[in-house]
């Protein structure tokens, strides 16, 4: 039992990056555009934050921060970055109408060695005497979890023992979720996603729905970068440790049907498939073979989205203008 | 209103198209230099020098540039047909992954078992084999079930990845977590040097594909099928092309060459396998290809280009002391620039005419 809530946990916290990254994407693909710039925008928003944070803890010492400013100061930072990426991507695609893939992969190399070149140069860049990037005291702030967590047993363990931003992405996704199904902004959202000249031709603002919903797509994005670097990485900056979990959470995206709240229990299960290696034996299996489960996520994701193009529900399809750009004059 | 509004343009002059992409990188350059003054605070005409100096300062210098440029080109190559067919294939990561694994596997328990020619024969059919089966899995669902390709290559990639991962795990050297190079002291299966440059034989194949690439899109029978497909499949199945047979063989063709490629990095420059043998070509290939509007001897001035920056900033990075993802940063700006520019070419900014008109 403690192992299983032990694995839960862990599950969840390996979770989290993913679920801001897919309810980013899924947001953005709705509009239309196939932001494959999603794992170096979550790099961004990862080394921002941390930026934001070194010169903080640097300015003020480690001792002596205010918790409230500590979470404050790389939060804004981390979205400053990631909005910046967004308006790169938006600006090249919808006001320009550069192809969204190859724009995305430019932002991902983009992305992911800007984080790379600041996490293995702050420190000589700002002249610090640092010995590498430990955000400890910030990190702290940021993993404050609720106080009664631990008074209510395994179910204070398995619900309430995280920090604020998980709940923050269970929050966002929930809330994505609710207003592209139930509201007016939703509709039109979904309306510029499938068939923007028709969208146009009741009168929405294409471009202006295009750009808002990629932007806040990316800024959601990011927060999974920051949630890993300050929570589940403890502050540490580590080249490459964030990994391939921006593909993952593009992933997730289709194996949640573009569906925001679906993404939320899918996402605790790639984490759990993420790690799960580390908490069964198979009898005959050793470590090596072992590595195989971590091939699951992406298997299970490919037969979703075969399955879901066999069965040509209208429903779980991707939306149908994914990928192309829109010209009013196209027509 | 706004004082002007958009249109397309109808052909443009192909000069002008590329003075257009000409300023445009230049433009990035610029912004490259500012970005690279403001870390670095040298000179910007210094920076230059170090990059030239680091692409072509030595011999070995300008080898490693050879070859980097031909491995790039390789890929790019590969997937062009898929893309001229507008099948937009991001899995050339792992289909020449997956050839590297064959030529790697191969070189492992073939060993002295062939003679050392016959075994690099195998390597090279089992690569391309390899490559290929990685590329027409996404082909036959999307010919079939009209399946996202670009997210199924995607998942492709990954999965290729971790095979690969499982592999190096159960015949990792030691306890070092990775492969050494194989067959070190033997060199079976290892692309013989000729005039006793390591990486000539390859970048000779690579040129010669170039050719036949460009041969192939441009004056073959599938080539034009391929462009049609690419440019509305309504008319490709109104003149009676197999629209499902064009792109499962196109994407034959494009998993064959980057299984080749695969074979050419193990074979001909790592001797090993590892995750990041491809080291995010399979990606950066989209763009060389995409930027060179999917022509084969463009081709060879844009993976010059992107190299020659990646080279020149890790020579900036050495000097300075600062990290080598520097040259993402500076490719990046230099794609985003270019792919600005497009717009410039297809489209145009007219002003609109007065309100009203003239009467």
């Amino acid at each position: 039992m403690m192992m299983f809530v032990q694995f839960f946990q862990r599950a969840v916290m390996q979770g989290i990056p993913l679920l801001f990254g897919a309810t980013g994407e899924i947001l953005t693909e709705k509009s239309g555009h196939l932001n494959l710039g999603i794992p170096g925008i979550m790099y961004v928003g990862a080394i921002s934050g941390v930026i934001g944070s070194f010169f903080y803890e640097s300015s003020v010492g480690a001792a002596n921060i205010n918790p409230f400013l500590a979470v404050l100061i790389p939060l804004l930072t981390s979205i400053l970055g990631s909005l910046i990426m967004g308006l790169i991507y938006c600006f090249l695609t919808v006001t320009l109408r550069a192809n969204q893939n190859v724009t995305g992969l430019a932002l991902t190399t983009f992305g992911t060695g800007f984080g790379n070149f600041f996490g293995g140069s702050l420190i000589k860049i700002s002249g610090s005497d640092m010995p590498a990037i430990t955000l400890s005291a910030t990190s702290k702030c940021f993993k404050t979890s609720l106080p009664f967590a631990d008074s209510l047993g395994v179910i204070g363990k398995l619900f309430f023992s995280y920090s604020f931003l998980v709940y923050v992405a269970i929050i966002v996704a929930i809330i994505s979720s609710y207003v592209l199904n139930h509201t007016r902004t939703g509709l039109h959202l979904r309306a510029v996603g499938e068939n923007p000249a028709t969208a146009d031709a009741a009168g929405i603002n294409v471009n202006r729905y295009k750009y808002v919903t990629t932007c806040l797509g990316s800024i959601i994005a990011g927060l999974g970068g920051l949630y890993y670097v300050m929570d589940y990485a403890s502050g540490i900056w580590s080249n490459g440790g964030f990994g391939d979990r921006g593909w993952l959470a593009v992933a997730i995206v289709i194996f949640a049907l573009w569906r925001p709240n679906w993404a939320i229990p899918a996402s605790i299960l790639f984490g759990g498939l993420f790690i799960i290696y580390n908490y069964i034996s198979i009898p005959g299996l050793g470590a090596e073979q072992m590595e195989l489960f971590k091939m699951l996520p992406y298997l299970v994701t490919l037969i979703v989205l075969i399955i879901i193009s066999m069965r040509e529900k209208r429903e779980s399809q991707p939306p149908q203008a994914l990928g192309l750009s829109y010209f009013r004059e196209d027509r | 209103m706004l004082g002007f509004h958009v249109v397309k343009r109808k052909n443009m002059d192909w000069w002008k198209a590329w003075l257009i992409r000409g300023a445009s990188i230049i433009l990035g350059a610029a912004v490259c230099a500012v970005v690279i003054v403001f870390l670095t605070g040298k000179d910007p005409l210094d920076v230059f020098e170090t990059m030239v100096d680091g692409a072509f300062g030595t011999e070995r210098r300008i080898w490693a540039l050879l070859q980097g440029i031909a491995m790039l080109l390789c890929i790019s190559l590969a997937v062009t047909p898929a893309f001229k067919m507008k099948f937009w294939n991001i899995g050339a990561e792992g289909q020449a992954l997956m050839g590297g694994l064959a030529s790697a596997a191969c070189m492992m328990f073939i060993k002295d078992a062939l003679p050392n020619w016959l075994l690099i024969f195998v390597m090279v059919v089992t690569s391309m084999l390899a490559g290929a089966i990685w590329g027409v899995i996404p082909a036959f669902f999307k010919a079939r079930w009209g399946t996202n390709e670009t997210l199924f290559t995607l998942m492709m990639n990954y999965i290729a990845m971790q095979i690969v991962s499982v592999f190096i795990s159960i015949f990792a050297t030691g306890g070092s977590g990775k492969i050494d190079v194989l067959n070190a002291s033997t060199k079976l299966g290892w692309m013989p040097s000729v005039g006793g440059q390591a990486y000539l034989l390859n970048v000779v194949i690579v040129l010669v594909l170039t050719v036949i690439m460009y041969v192939y899109l441009k004056y073959s029978k599938q080539g034009y099928e391929i462009s049609v497909v690419g440019e509305s499949e309504n008319t490709a199945k109104y003149i009676g092309i197999n629209v499902k047979k064009v792109i499962i063989r196109t994407m034959l063709i494009s998993g064959l060459l980057c299984g080749l490629a695969g074979f050419l990095l193990v074979s001909g420059a790592d001797h090993t396998i590892a995750r990041e043998t491809v080291g995010g070509r399979g990606f950066t290939a989209i763009m060389v290809s995409w930027l060179a509007k999917f022509n084969p001897i463009f081709m060879v001035l844009t993976s010059f280009l992107l190299v020659f920056f990646e080279k020149g900033a890790i020579q900036i990075s050495q000097i300075c002391g600062l990290n080598a993802s520097f040259s993402d940063i500076i490719v990046g700006i230099i794609i985003f620039f270019i792919i600005g520019s497009e717009f410039f070419i297809n489209y145009e900014i007219k002003k609109n005419a007065k309100e009203g008109g003239s009467k």
